[in-house]
């Protein structure tokens, strides 16, 4: 047993993006050991489809010759939402309201939660 | 839901600013010290008077213990409490219940930063949280970014209505003395500087100065008997509805919608009734969300709002006359400062000083756009 943190990372590091779920139905992010809202500790696990929709996104310019990277904040279809980043794209191509999946790069403590343009876009 | 308050039953009797700008050579707490010392005495009163603390420092979490022992006090109530930037505010409500319950007689409320003189850059311990921070966001700026992003693609927001904020700001503080930005400033001028955390360019942040602010509350019944104009306070209310922007139900809407609409509604005003707003603009996107959460226009409104000059020097609607932390300073958590710029309009003594002005409210920010505080300020004839 550990706290909803540790089981979501040490998922995480073994392949698997882990949401909670209210008794409600409500997807919880981050992980909880308590419902926002009401206090209830039913929560349980599940895993996410990935899926999600760009609700707001910012590029963060640095000094030449590093690239700009940009930080989004993702509404995930079960209903959550969190911060990521998108890959594969560039000033241009990514807009809010665009369709992204969620990949996981690196494993174990290494291990981060990522984003890209759905396959099929919308 | 009970909101009692002890509408004008407290007061500001002193209040004070030293420092602003650059004031190298002096770390944070000899700011605030001096300020402290300044506001005091323009209270007419000496330290042996002040019986609580409330004090809020860039880089000591323990800022009201350090404060006392610097000065030999022995406050019967310490409050170290820290909302970010609004943490004033809140100060002030607190203080308001405990001078009004008899449980204090005469509250402290003062902050002070070296920041500017000490590294150039905003002094927080703060950072993003375990969640976000692997995606490596500017710490506060693109949480910022990440609403006026949203906020223009909800209701097409320009940079330029941004830019406007920057504009009005710097108006007010070329005829302030003490306003550390000065001279002329263009749109162009804010739509061709240097893009930080898009939609954010250096033109939309606030300052970043040394400098330091107090004020002295009693209950104004004896603040009628000291020597300067009691600023009465009538109405106080913080709300907090998340801390990483992450959690925001809609990062457009923040809760100054909730703080703003009860602290009015304990002073008994509408916004039609303020004479001058005096909000954290930490960012031009600031401004605008604090206008429309506050009532002053609708959702969605706020860069159509201010894109005319409404808030600007001659406007309609006084924002900002110090001006603000775009122009006139941001130590680190201007909170503070806009509480006295407040008090100094109902006193009569702003440099940019508005004619009959007997409601101001000012309006603080903590976090990222996390924490909101508003308070309502009176003239003696609010009462």
């Amino acid at each position: 047993m550990s706290g909803p943190e540790l089981h979501w990372r040490t998922a995480l590091g073994e392949g698997k993006f882990l949401l909670q779920r209210a008794p409600d139905g409500t997807a919880v992010f981050p992980p909880r050991i308590a419902v926002p809202g009401t206090g209830s500790g039913s929560l349980e696990w599940f895993e996410a489809c990935g899926l999600g929709t760009v609700y707001s996104l910012s590029w963060i310019n640095r000094r030449a010759p590093a690239e700009p990277y940009n930080v989004a904040l993702i509404d995930l279809d079960e209903g959550a939402r969190l911060m990521s980043r998108v890959e594969a794209t560039d000033a241009d191509s990514l807009t809010i309201g665009m369709r992204v999946e969620a990949f996981i790069e690196g494993t174990g403590d290494e291990a981060i939660l990522l984003f890209r343009p759905a396959e099929g876009g919308a | 839901m009970s909101d009692a308050f002890p509408r004008g039953k407290t007061a500001i009797a002193g209040l004070a600013t030293f420092g602003i700008g650059e004031m190298p050579g002096y770390n944070a707490m000899e700011l605030t010290v001096q300020a402290s010392s300044l506001a005091v005495k323009d209270a007419g009163l000496t330290f042996e008077d002040i019986d609580a603390l409330y004090i809020c420092q860039p880089d000591d979490f323990f800022a009201g213990l350090t404060f006392a022992e610097y000065l030999g006090l022995h406050p019967k109530y310490t409050d170290n409490n820290r909302t970010g930037g609004s943490a004033f505010m809140s100060h002030m409500a607190s203080a308001a219940l405990a001078l009004e319950a008899g449980y204090i007689d005469c509250a402290l409320i003062a902050y002070g930063s070296n920041q500017r003189s000490k590294g150039g850059k905003l002094s927080t311990p703060m950072t993003s949280n375990a969640w976000d921070a692997p995606y490596a966001p500017l710490f506060p700026l693109t949480s910022y970014a990440l609403a006026a992003a949203r906020h223009m693609h909800e209701y097409g927001t320009t940079r330029e209505d941004l830019a406007a904020v920057a504009l009005a700001a710097r108006s007010w503080a070329n005829t302030n003395p003490e306003a550390f930005a000065k001279g002329p400033l263009t749109i162009e001028d804010c739509l061709t500087s240097r893009m930080i955390s898009t939609p954010i360019s250096v033109r939309d942040c606030c300052l970043v100065t040394d400098g330091a602010a107090a004020v002295v509350m009693t209950r104004t019944e004896r603040a009628r008997d000291l020597q300067r104009l009691p600023v009465p306070l009538l109405g106080a209310a913080a709300a907090t509805w998340w801390n990483s922007i992450t959690q925001a139900p809609e990062v457009t809407v923040t809760a100054a919608r909730e703080s703003g609409a009860r602290a009015m509604g304990m002073a008994g005003v509408e916004p039609r009734d303020i004479g001058t707003l005096q909000l954290y603009d930490a960012f031009t996107i600031n401004t605008i969300l604090f206008l429309e959460d506050l009532g002053f226009c609708p959702k969605g409104e706020g860069g159509r709002f201010v894109s005319d000059g409404t808030i600007a020097p001659g406007g309609s609607l006084p924002v900002n006359t110090n001006g603000g932390g775009l122009s006139c300073c941001h130590p680190g958590m201007y909170g503070l400062f806009a509480i006295v710029e407040a008090a100094r309009q109902i006193r009569g003594e702003a440099a940019n000083q508005l004619p009959g002005i007997d409601l101001a409210l000012a309006h603080g920010n903590g976090g990222t756009l996390s924490s909101q505080a508003t308070v309502i300020l009176g003239s003696m004839a609010t009462l």
